[in-house]
């Protein structure tokens, strides 16, 4: 029986000394290679963030022309001396600034069609606020139409050849104009965020769609926040071992998978042709949008609820108070900043959501505030959607700016969020 | 409108019948010296008791009005014509009844169905009568369960032990909606498939190669009836959720969590792991926008760069990648939660024999957290191909077999997308098949989900 012959491995022979070298190496590179993992995904974040800030800021900013306008009253087609009258304000209202502007625009000489199709509006806001200015002369800044507003910032390349720059000599020319003549000037672009949508880019806004977006989110948060926090309490107090309980689980859990567009067919299939709801209606894109983040409420709910500690609920129950008492008296108020946080998300969610809402409908194109809960609306999401379908160059800059917006509302949301679970997540 | 008036008007008498019960039991209290004991019940629960049993009753009511009223009122106005003059049920008599609601409602100046002038009066009587006779029903149920409930306050009435039960029940309730809803949308794909199976053979559907869902204009043009493999949309489904995407989340995913976890330290990681968070929380039209206006062009400048002068401009690549950038933070947070689930002795007894991180983390800890890491993956697996708004935006509609990443395919979701975002019947073949689609899509998926969360469950249990 012979030993076996050890002998001790010797560190220090260069056989070793790069065996060790080598597996530094690995380790080195393995580690720089989770760095860069890590790199390439937040350098993506910070890229598509860099183009939507570039391309989108323009958006929140118009450029308006200085035109002169005398209001003459033959041109408007009113009556001088029965503006004072009872029936004045309405008549102005009626008046013919269509034809009034085009009068006006006669006096930019080459840059005549610059001005956009309702920039008549402007004058009319004038002429309302201010009926003294009948027949006289007055100077105002009036919205011109997306190719100037373009040119003014720079979107176009003048050294490419005319038939691929997209925007015509005669275009150019007339912007060249204006500004050699200090007719332009670029301000914040309040029509973007008062107006609804709109076929021209200068005058489409965010408005009608934010207000859409507000509505259906009121529908979502008064059907899933209730029915979530309950289901999730009695999943977690009350219910009692057994099939019923784990089907409902079973449900919420497959619900909380399911892709987002299979609630728009629940929802185009359910609502809209058996229930007969109105369509495009922030009535029933709030109803599927529930459906859908409920199980999202439910699931956080669970886990703040089981996050509560037995002995609250022990030392409520040894005191006298019944099962309900101690849930909605000590359990849930616990439970509550988990609750909230749980609920921020699923909202988030949903406002970001667009997938289920196109088969309701609420792809309208909806060139008013929505009027109610049940009338044609679209939301924040859809508009950008819709933007980014559309040909024209100036929707470019808008369907960024949106979803500048929709971000900077969704990193509120998720902040707040965070910040309710670290100021008030209590650790037990 | 109305229902929303009648529903604040309910709610308002249900608040003063809890007034009345809640001051009826005070007193009650009052009466007996105020003594603990004496009234079963304290106060509130007399008062919740009153105004449950006067609430339900009307909400119940109202409810039922809102939901079955429409239909009432359109069957009696149109009762009043005779016989030969109704319309057909359906698509014509929903146009009838539409343009009778817009001149009510002062939407419409002008019908074009010469009935709907003759009808709008009636509609608008019936209408007035019926809605007052709901409101008026709702408003005496409400009564008359309230003054029951008031008569039932007495010293010795268990007020508490009922309202209690009533939450019980409210509570089942707001849980079995989960199921309703799972009911809903198997039911509403399963039988709208069903009437598309009558027109076309589910064999046809799930192993033809052809898909053209086109729809004539006429009768009797060629290939009318359209062509519904859907071969092509799985494909591209697969090709883009499961093998594009997945090459790029699956990767950096496992990678970010590996860095998170094992190597970072503490600060960076609080600074890096919102970062991740944010990529999950940026809304999917804003990806396709990217991946439209951004990524796209990029890719197809690579296809003609390598000799594919015809390169689409909405190619599998860009929609991929995209959506596998989507993914990572998914895939991140997974194999975060499995590496974590590895016992720390597994990894402290790896260290402590020496070997380097790297060699822990390759040759112990994903090999134990593997069943997690591969449960996370079919997750997110699910996850990319029910994503829509991507690959709509981006991926095209154009049904090719082709494993080429710069080619334009189409996916199960873009299609639902097309087919039902048209001006289309509801009856025809195209717009049924996209439920059809949408019940293979929630198969899939649900399937997917089923499997991965009992591994991920059956892999926790080992550890545990």
């Amino acid at each position: 029986m012979s030993a076996i012959e050890r002998r001790p491995t010797d560190w220090a022979s260069p056989a070793m000394q790069a065996r060790i070298a080598a597996r530094y190496r690995a380790e080195r590179n393995f580690r720089r290679l989770g760095a860069t993992a890590l790199v390439v995904a937040a350098g993506f974040l910070a890229f598509l963030l860099f183009t939507i800030v570039r391309d989108g800021w323009s958006g929140f900013l118009r450029t308006e022309a200085r035109l002169e306008v005398t209001f003459t009253p033959a041109t408007l087609g009113v009556d001088p001396a029965a503006v004072a009258g009872p029936d004045g304000k309405a008549m102005l209202a009626r008046a013919d600034y269509v034809a009034l502007l085009n009068e006006a625009a006669r006096g930019l000489g080459p840059a005549s069609g610059t001005l956009s199709d309702a920039a008549w509006l402007a004058l009319r806001e004038r002429l309302l606020a201010d009926p003294g200015l009948l027949g006289q002369r007055v100077s105002l800044w009036v919205p011109v139409r997306s190719t100037i507003d373009l040119l003014a910032k720079g979107k176009f390349d003048l050294e490419a050849p005319a038939d691929s720059r997209g925007v015509s000599d005669r275009e150019v020319a007339a912007w060249r104009w204006l500004e050699r003549e200090g007719r332009l000037r670029t301000g914040f672009n309040s029509a973007f965020l008062g107006n609804a949508d709109s076929t021209e880019p200068e005058l489409a806004g965010i408005g009608g769609a934010a207000l859409g977006s507000l509505f259906t989110l009121f529908i979502t948060i008064i059907i899933a926040f209730p029915l979530g926090v309950l289901s999730a309490v009695w999943l977690e107090e009350f219910a009692p071992r057994g099939r019923l309980a784990d089907v409902i689980e079973l449900s919420i859990n497959n619900l909380a998978a399911v892709p987002s567009i299979i609630f728009g067919l629940l929802g185009l299939a359910f609502f809209l042709n058996i229930a007969g709801l109105p369509r495009s209606s922030p009535l029933v894109g709030g109803i599927t949008l529930a459906l859908m983040i409920m199980p999202v409420i439910v699931i956080a709910a669970r886990v703040a609820i089981k996050a509560v500690p037995p002995s609250i609920r022990d030392a409520a129950l040894g005191i006298g108070a019944s099962p309900i008492q101690v849930v909605f008296q000590h359990v849930l108020p616990l439970a509550l900043p988990g609750i909230m946080t749980g609920t921020i998300i699923g909202i988030a969610r949903a406002l970001g959501e667009t997938a289920p809402l196109l088969l309701i409908g609420m792809r309208a194109f909806v060139t008013d505030v929505p009027q109610g809960l049940s009338a044609p609306a679209t939301v924040l999401p859809m508009q950008v959607f819709l933007w980014s379908d559309d040909v024209q160059r100036g929707f470019v800059e808008k369907t960024s700016a949106a979803i500048l917006v929709l971000l900077v509302i969704l990193i509120a949301m998720n902040s707040l969020a965070i910040y309710l679970r670290n100021r008030f997540e209590r650790r037990w | 409108m109305k229902l929303l008036i009648a529903l604040a008007l309910v709610l308002a008498l249900a608040g003063l019948a809890y007034l009345a019960g809640r001051a009826r039991a005070t007193r009650l209290t009052l009466a007996a010296g105020g003594r603990i004991g004496a009234v079963h019940s304290r106060p509130v629960y007399h008062g919740a008791y009153v105004a449950v049993l006067a609430l339900a009753p009307a909400l119940i009511v109202l409810a039922g009005w809102g939901l079955a009223g429409e239909g009432v009122i359109e069957g009696r106005v149109l009762a009043t014509l005779d016989a030969a003059s109704q319309p057909a049920p359906g698509p014509d008599r929903a146009a009838l009844m539409n343009e009778v609601r817009g001149l009510v409602a002062g939407d419409l100046p002008q019908a074009f169905n010469p009935l709907a002038p003759v009808l709008a009066p009636r509609y608008a009587a019936t209408k007035t009568n019926l809605d007052l006779l709901a409101g008026a029903l709702a408003v005496a149920l409400l009564c008359l369960g309230g003054l029951w409930g008031y008569s039932r306050i007495r010293p010795d009435f268990r007020a508490r032990n009922r309202v209690e039960m009533q939450v019980r029940i409210l509570l089942l309730l707001a849980s079995v909606v989960a199921i309703l809803t799972t009911f809903g949308i198997v039911l509403s794909l399963i039988f709208e498939s069903i009437r598309f199976f009558r027109m076309v053979s589910p064999v046809e559907f799930l192993t033809g190669l052809a898909w053209s869902p086109q729809t004539a204009l006429r009768a009797d043009q060629v290939g009318s009836t359209g062509a519904f493999g859907a071969v092509p949309l799985f494909w591209g489904t697969i090709f883009i959720g499961a093998i594009i995407a997945m090459a790029v989340a699956i990767p950096l995913g496992l990678m970010s969590a590996i860095y998170l976890t094992q190597y970072a330290a503490p600060r960076l990681r609080r600074w890096l792991k919102p970062v991740l968070e944010l990529l999950a929380g940026v809304p999917t039209v804003v990806y396709g926008f990217f991946a439209a206006l951004s990524v796209a062009p990029v890719v197809r400048q690579v296809a003609v760069a390598l000799g594919m002068a015809d390169a689409s401009a909405d190619s599998a690549l860009a929609a991929g990648l995209v959506m596998g950038v989507m993914i990572i933070p998914f895939v991140s947070s997974m194999a975060d939660d499995a590496l974590a689930a590895v016992p720390r002795a597994m990894r402290d007894g790896s260290l402590a024999m020496g070997a380097t991180m790297s060699e822990t983390v390759k040759k112990v800890m994903v090999p134990a957290a593997l069943p997690g890491i591969i449960g996370g993956v079919l997750l997110a697996v699910s996850r990319a191909i029910g994503e829509t708004m991507i690959v709509v935006m981006a991926a095209g509609l154009a049904a090719n077999l082709t494993a080429n990443p710069f080619s334009s395919v189409t996916t199960v979701t873009t299609q639902i997308v097309a087919l039902l975002t048209g001006d289309q019947e509801f009856d025809s073949a195209k717009t049924l098949s996209a439920f059809a689609l949408g019940l293979v899509l929630f198969g899939m998926t649900l399937v997917l989900n089923i499997y991965a969360l009992a591994v991920v469950k059956r892999y926790r249990e080992a550890y545990e």
